[in-house]
């Protein structure tokens, strides 16, 4: 149907046009409204649903869920600080590598590259973040985890001077998988989309801005760090916690690298457990108090990140829609 | 003067510094993307021959291929989509053209844009609780469902940004000629927006065919074919995964096949989106 096939189906004054159909303006109406409201209805959902499954685990072990690290099908006794600390912990190193790579990335697309290479570099960057996870996740445990163990977490152990410091954060099995490993595939896999969001923020700053500071002398890294960033400030915070929010959540990638295990890190090179990891390996073997317990972590793992991701879009709000 | 020279030179330093960061992490950023691709390619080339896309997944030590997987996933992908189509045009026609600036709009709008970054996992969940458990069942139809819940809010999103970016004069001379809006909106206003729409439903499917976590408590995996949808059945990400961390080599391989063939189904839809969209800006 286009504009002229309209017209064509009312060629004379046989009947009031403006009465052709018009009784169906409301049902397409609240048809419109239903599937908006099915959006709200769905995270509704998903927050009831998560708090009544866990409910018997919380109930049960109440504030000791999330400060215990006991994580005992046997004995039927489940507590998660240890997943919980992981998936901070390994967040918040993947947030740590990510971010200044990210924002290179960004600072080169915007001020740096020459203009034919802008978009080629931008695309590939577009496309790092398409891959699936799971892609992320092979990598990590056939290609990158032998690489890692081989060249960097052998020599760091090897280097570290036994009782130092050192020797306790590069405590476990140097065998590519880990923590710190996890942290490194997760950092790759959420920079892309960091890098494009932050590339879109930097390119809305007015050429004036710019312009005027480098007419000042300022060099290019002036520019940006003082200029415009903080121009964009609280976009690249919305941005950064977009990114974290990803982080916390995802669950392919890291499943696979971790090592998947429940005790209390040791050190960076040891194996644990992230929140999202601990669901993927367990949830199908589990039932009564175990699955009661695994659905509790999920309640858990969504209201850190609705937090994360709602804050994030509250600093976004006031820049361009992105 | 030596003071400013010196100063000078500091800034120069500086920024040489802060130039070499830049270049020297976007070279790792697409030094890590060439090498993903590369292993990708030289890994998953190997296992990729006609058993592949005429057997189903085999036991360990026999011969097999992803016939099984590849149909499974083609059909979970496919309801998801109908599914998330019906409601993300909805929802982003209702947000664009319906809802104003008014406060539900907005609400809406906010949910819709926490929904679309939400661990992918606790999706999983949730359709297990209200499809998997009360009928006792893990279904493909739950796999799709799951699926669908994160292909809705990219739908929605960009439906309702390329609505917004219709000129309202367009609006104004179809409800002129006498049109009622629903037909206004069906007729022209989406026909103009398809090609933004469609970007966003490819968009959607190129997130949704390569998510494993949420299959893995709904579609579960099927080791035989299957067109029953009320059942388990097998699908890509989840065979991947299984045999990715399966101690036989020739199920690795298998698995890195598989990962290919999503990856450069992925990869390709997104270009093509790219491409659409890249139509589209002039008008």
């Amino acid at each position: 149907m286009s504009t002229a096939e309209i017209s064509a189906a009312d060629p004379a004054p046989r009947r009031l046009a403006s009465a052709r159909g018009s009784r169906f303006e409301p049902f397409f109406h609240t048809a419109c409204f239903v599937a908006a409201t099915t959006l709200l209805a769905t995270l509704g959902a998903v927050l009831v649903l998560l708090a009544i499954g866990g409910w018997p685990a919380i109930a049960k072990f109440g504030v000791g869920f999330l400060t215990q690290n006991t994580w005992d099908p046997v004995a039927d006794v489940y507590g998660a600080a240890g997943p919980i600390l992981d998936t901070l912990l390994v967040a918040a190193l993947a947030m740590a590598i990510a971010m200044p790579i990210a924002g290179g990335v960004a600072f080169f697309l915007v001020e740096l590259c020459p203009p034919v290479l802008r978009r080629p570099i931008g695309t590939a960057v577009e496309l790092l973040a398409g891959i699936p996870s799971i892609v992320y996740g092979m990598w990590g445990l056939f290609v990158f985890a032998p690489v890692f163990a081989k060249w960097v977490e052998i020599p760091a152990m090897s280097a570290a001077p036994a009782g130092s410091i050192w020797a306790t954060i590069f405590q476990g099995i140097p065998n590519g998988t880990g923590l710190l490993a996890a942290s490194i595939i997760l950092a790759f896999m959420i920079l892309p989309f960091m890098a494009a969001t932050l590339r879109d923020l930097l390119a809305t700053v007015p050429a004036q801005v710019r312009e005027s500071a480098y007419g000042l002398g300022a060099t290019t890294g002036e520019v940006v760090m003082k200029v415009t960033l903080p121009y964009v400030r609280r976009g690249a915070i919305g941005a950064a916690m977009l990114g974290l929010g990803r982080a916390l959540g995802e669950t392919m990638a890291v499943t696979f690298i971790i090592g998947n295990s429940h005790d209390f890190p040791k050190g960076l090179f040891d194996a644990g457990s992230t929140i999202a990891s601990t669901i993927a390996n367990e949830f199908n073997e589990a039932s009564g108090m175990q699955a009661s317990a695994l659905i509790a972590l999920g309640l858990v793992l969504f209201l850190i990140t609705f937090a994360v991701l709602a804050l994030a879009r509250l600093m976004l709000r006031n820049q361009a829609r992105l | 003067m030596a003071l400013s020279a010196a100063r000078i030179g500091r800034r120069r330093a500086q920024n040489a510094l802060f130039v070499g960061f830049c270049i020297l992490v976007t070279t790792l950023a697409l030094t890590a993307l060439a090498l993903i691709l590369y292993s990708l390619v030289t890994q998953g080339i190997g296992g990729i021959n006609l058993r592949v896309f005429t057997m189903s997944t085999p036991a360990a030590g026999s011969p097999g291929g992803l016939l099984n997987a590849i149909v499974g996933s083609i059909m979970i992908c496919a309801l998801a989509m109908v599914i998330a189509l019906v409601i993300g045009i909805l929802a982003g026609t209702w947000l664009a053209e319906y809802a104003g600036d008014g406060r539900y709009g907005s609400l809406i709008r906010f949910l819709n844009d926490v929904l679309l970054s939400a661990p992918s996992i606790l999706i999983g969940l949730f359709v297990w609780q209200i499809l998997v458990f009360p009928f006792h069942g893990y279904s493909g139809l739950a796999g799709a469902v799951a699926l669908a819940i994160l292909a809705v809010p990219v739908i929605t999103r960009t439906t309702e940004d390329v609505l917004k970016l219709q000129p309202t004069s367009l609006r104004e001379s179809a409800v002129a000629l006498g049109t009622p809006f629903w037909r206004v909106v069906r007729s022209v206003l989406w026909r103009a927006a398809s090609s933004g729409i469609i970007t966003g439903a490819l968009l959607a499917f190129a997130r949704i065919s390569g998510e494993t976590a949420p299959l893995l408590f709904t579609a579960f995996g099927n080791q035989f074919f299957s067109w029953n949808m009320a059942g388990s059945m097998a699908n890509l990400p989840l065979v991947i995964f299984n045999f990715a961390n399966s101690a036989y080599p020739d199920l690795n391989k298998l698995a890195w096949a598989g990962a290919l063939i999503v990856a450069a189904s992925v990869l390709g839809v997104t270009i093509v989106a790219r491409f659409i969209s890249k139509d589209a800006k002039p008008s």
